[in-house]
């Protein structure tokens, strides 16, 4: 049953992204973008994984599509015919996919208690949590206790991409009018 | 849009729950899935939305823009003072344990205040993003 569903999934997965590559329409696809975004979460949830899950549709499907949709507001709803075929870049996307796909080979099996993951760290974080930490969610005492100074980091890549938007577009407009 | 009286309603109905919804996100992460990181998303999505449906101006009536601004900083902050906390008091930095008399409580207060300190941040720069954004298109 669930290979059924991972089929469906990534087989759902691969015709949104084709679909969003062959519209014209960008309205459309951003619309695409935000299903493709649905369906990774979903997979996510196969996999257990739901703290992901959440996030990637939270940020997926609701900021990202939302500020997509702003930026279409800015550029205009209809893509540009290209001015010259995409030969080049189509060569490097498929050498790249290609290089990544071989790189897979190496890695473990999924769910294989002897990979390098479920042997270093993360036996002791699973043992250890409910003595050390003592809340129920493993996922939310590693981000925020075991490796809160990661989360820190993260926190301040949020922040610096907040200061990089606003030095490139966050011209506040009430200053802008007391110029005038 | 303001003159839509669907959106009005429903924006009405919707913004109050997804608030609750992000609250319970953020101080529930300790228990289920979620945080700081999922809770603020939610809480910027819900302004958001209430700047689709009522416009920038409005939302920038109820929180301005300078508000969100302190906010970015404060929640990075909070979060990097909480791990200055134990430092002071001679032990790791981040490390929650002499927070509170019991090192547990102390891991529960940590964590609470540092998912806090992610989830004000969160929500602010998501809210002044698309500030930046939909506003800009007002100008032109």
């Amino acid at each position: 049953m669930a290979d059924l569903v991972n089929i469906v999934l990534l087989g759902l997965l691969v015709i949104t992204a084709v679909a969003a590559v062959r519209l014209h329409d960008l309205f459309a696809v951003v619309m695409m973008f935000g299903i493709y975004s649905l369906l990774a979460a979903a997979a996510f949830v196969v996999l257990d994984a739901v703290d992901v899950a959440f996030t990637e549709a939270a940020v997926g499907v609701g900021i990202s599509t939302v500020l997509m949709l702003a930026t279409i507001g800015l550029v205009g709803r209809w893509e540009r015919r290209p001015t010259h075929r995409a030969l080049l870049p189509l060569l490097v996307v498929i050498v790249t996919g290609a290089v990544l796909i071989y790189g897979t080979l190496d890695m473990p099996y999924f769910g294989d208690p002897n990979s390098a993951a479920h042997q270093h760290t993360a036996p002791r974080y699973l043992q250890q949590s409910p003595d050390e930490i003592g809340i129920p969610n493993v996922v939310t005492s590693i981000l925020a206790s075991y490796r809160g100074y990661d989360t820190l980091g993260e926190l301040t890549v949020i922040f610096t991409a907040r200061v990089g938007v606003l030095a490139l577009l966050g011209i506040r407009r009430r200053r802008r009018d007391e110029k005038r | 849009m303001i003159d839509n009286t669907v959106l009005r309603v429903v924006g009405k109905i919707v913004i109050p729950v997804i608030f609750l919804f992000a609250l319970y996100v953020q101080f529930h992460g300790d228990y289920g899935p979620g945080g700081g990181f999922q809770a603020g998303v939610i809480f910027a999505a819900g302004m958001i939305l209430y700047g689709l449906i009522f416009g920038i101006e409005s939302l920038q009536h109820i929180i301005s823009t300078r508000v969100l601004y302190a906010l970015i900083a404060l929640g990075l902050l909070l979060f990097a003072a909480v791990g200055f906390v134990p430092m002071l008091l001679g032990h790791n930095y981040l490390n929650y344990d002499l927070l509170t008399q019991d090192p547990l409580a102390g891991q529960h207060l940590g964590i609470l205040l540092v998912e806090l300190g992610v989830g004000i941040t969160v929500a602010a720069v998501m809210v002044t993003i698309f500030i930046a954004f939909a506003g800009r298109r007002n100008d032109q």
